[in-house]
């Protein structure tokens, strides 16, 4: 009977039911766009790493997680192929193109080629000069590209000689000696990549290389892309936490001025229900459960938005955005947006419930 | 009159409103009893304590002092928890302005009562008598604003009469409606009354409605001033 009662007071009040549960899922579509975005990013990064056949992965002093560019010396490279057991090392230059999401990598491709066993290209073919470009097939797609076309990265304009299929390294590939000369990294590369030749020895030949260059992050890339976790990544828990106070707050806010204009409405309603035997619990929980109904939709509502704003980015960004759907996030944000609902309705529930039912039947 | 027998008594009943500084005694040492299956009219000017009478013969306000017994139960020591069962089962009302729940049908405004009587699942043999008597059959699925007064004011005696409560009152029950529908309610009243052998408690300002009562009280200021 309280669901009857909830239903058909929301049904009475359909636009204000529809507004609240739209407000309330905005929140909702931005954690999930947002843990979407980040979940994206690790996974479509961890998978162009994979895809490059390296079995090692040394970084820069000091770097971090996420930084992109910086420096070795190219030295490094020759010192680490002649060490047991690597079969190649391959240096490059990582330069951010757009935020942190979208960067581009200067390769040498014959090295390349070898490591990987070379990029699959869907359009022409690798660099034939200095301002060629390979570009993945997101990226062509998000900037409109062709074999042929120009494009502008890092402030000049270069031309597209391939187009590849995603899922190795980058997507976007610059010729190794350009992007150090025009990024004034001479000499300098960012991470490099050792291939072994014994892949089952990865473990021992870290250990080794720790040994002898002692203050270098060195991974094994499969310890490198279980790091590069949404965890891992510096910021975003804090981030992802205010977004999730953000969607309590305003659940509460919708919820309580929703609700506490309704409890004033349906004043009368409340003195009959009381005039007939309802016990303050029994209207308290009349307002919880409209509250918490309407968190309900608004999770709905924020899931279905969620997939506008996928698709969205799908079909507009897909290269500077990997948007992804987690669906275990989903009851998650689900929890947050009751949890709001829930104490926005507190206030006006148990007001509600103290009516005095003399005063709400006399009122108009 | 046998007080063994009052299903309702009331002695010395007082109610003081207190509004701002002011104390505004709306009854002032009250004495009535009422028998089962009787049907009692009530009348007296505006402000003479008739509704705050009902209120609390109902369980809505405590009284301020006095004695009053409706059924077996005590309102003067009566929690509120206890007032707001004795409006489930024991005392329901009907009021001037019907006050049917706006956004449920008829069938459902009658359903709540029951349910917050907690007897929604047991099958009720007198239901369908009571609805054919009420005339109200074929108007149980439209919402009150498709019914017309009379119409809702009898789905509201239905739902007051559904839980077979020991206490009808009724508070102006005609008066928002025409001539015909008030004689029409008044006869469902009489039915109840008669057939049923509901105890009915009316206000009304109209002689010829109160006349459709067994006796008439008359109230001034707060007290009872006379009966027949
Ligand atoms: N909640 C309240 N607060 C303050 N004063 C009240 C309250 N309810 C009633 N009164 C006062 O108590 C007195 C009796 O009111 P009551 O409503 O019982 O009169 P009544 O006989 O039902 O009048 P009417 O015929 O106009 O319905 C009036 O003076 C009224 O102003
Ligand atoms: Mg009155």
């Amino acid at each position: 009977m309280t669901i009857k009662l909830v239903k058909e007071n929301m049904k009475h009040r359909p636009m204000r039911s529809l507004l609240s549960a739209l407000l309330i899922g905005v929140p909702v579509t931005l954690i999930l766009c947002l843990v979407g975005l980040s979940h994206g990013m690790v996974d479509e990064n961890n998978r162009r790493t994979q895809g490059i056949g390296a079995d090692i992965i040394v970084r820069p002093t000091g770097s971090t997680m996420l930084s992109l560019s910086g420096g070795m010396d190219e030295r490094v490279v020759g010192f680490l192929a002649k060490q047991p057991h690597v079969a190649m090392a391959m240096g490059v230059v990582n330069q951010a193109v757009e935020g942190i999401t979208l960067g581009a990598t200067g390769i040498d491709l014959d090295q390349f080629n070898r490591m990987s066993g070379g990029f699959n290209y869907l359009e022409g073919g690798p660099f034939r000069g200095a301002d060629d470009v390979i570009v993945d097939q997101y990226y062509a797609e998000q900037k409109h590209l062709h074999v042929g076309s120009t494009v502008n990265i890092l402030n000049r304009d270069w031309r597209v000689s391939g187009i590849i299929e995603s899922g190795k390294l980058t997507r976007i590939a610059l010729p190794l000696r350009i992007l150090q000369e025009r990024t004034s990294n001479l000499g300098k590369v960012s991470q490099i990549y050792l291939k072994l030749d014994n892949s089952s020895l990865t473990n021992d030949v870290v250990k080794d290389l720790k040994g002898l260059l002692k203050d270098y992050p060195i991974y094994s890339v499969a310890d490198w892309t279980s790091l590069f976790n949404v965890n891992n990544i510096p910021g975003l828990q804090p981030f992802t936490v205010v977004i999730m106070v953000i969607g309590i707050v305003i659940g509460f806010l919708v919820v309580y001025l929703s609700m506490y204009m309704a409890v004033l409405q349906r004043t009368r309603e409340i003195g009959i229900l009381k005039s007939l035997g309802a016990s303050n619990a029994f209207i308290l929980g009349i307002i919880l459960t409209e509250a918490l109904m309407l968190g309900l939709g608004g999770t709905l509502l924020g899931i279905g938005m969620s997939y506008g704003a996928y698709w969205l980015i799908r079909t507009l960004v897909p290269a500077s955005f990997p948007l992804v759907i987690v669906y275990s996030w989903w009851p998650i944000a689900c929890g947050i947006t009751l949890a709001g609902a829930g104490l926005g309705a507190l206030y006006p529930g148990f007001s509600a419930a103290r009516h005095d039912p003399i005063e709400a039947l006399a009122y108009e | 009159m046998n007080e063994g027998q009052a299903i309702i008594e009331v002695r010395e009943l007082r109610k003081i409103y207190r509004v701002g500084d002011v104390d505004v005694a709306a009854l002032r040492g009250l004495d009535l009893d009422v028998l089962p299956a009787e049907f009692l009219s009530i009348v007296g000017p505006s402000g003479s304590g008739k509704s705050t009478l009902f209120h609390i013969i109902g369980g809505l306000a405590p009284p301020t002092s006095g004695r009053v017994r409706v059924a077996d139960g005590d309102l003067a020591t009566m929690t509120e928890a206890g007032r707001t069962r004795l409006r489930r089962r024991t005392v329901s009302f009907v009021f001037q302005k019907f006050n049917l729940l706006p956004n449920l049908t008829a069938r459902d405004n009658i359903a709540v009562a029951r349910h917050l009587a907690g007897l929604e699942l047991k099958p009720d043999a007198q239901f369908e008598e009571v609805v054919r008597l009420l005339g109200i059959a074929r108007r149980l699925d439209h919402k009150p604003n498709a019914l017309s007064g009379g119409e809702q004011q009898r789905v509201a005696i239905a739902r007051a009469i559904v839980n077979h409560p020991a206490i009808l009152l009724a508070d102006e029950p005609t008066g928002n409606l025409d001539t015909e529908n008030s004689k029409a309610v008044l006869e469902v009243l009489r039915d109840l009354n008669e057939r049923l052998g509901q105890t009915i408690l009316m206000i009304t300002h109209n002689p010829e409605a109160a006349a459709y009562g067994h006796r008439t009280v008359h109230m001034r200021d707060g007290r009872i001033v006379d009966g027949d």
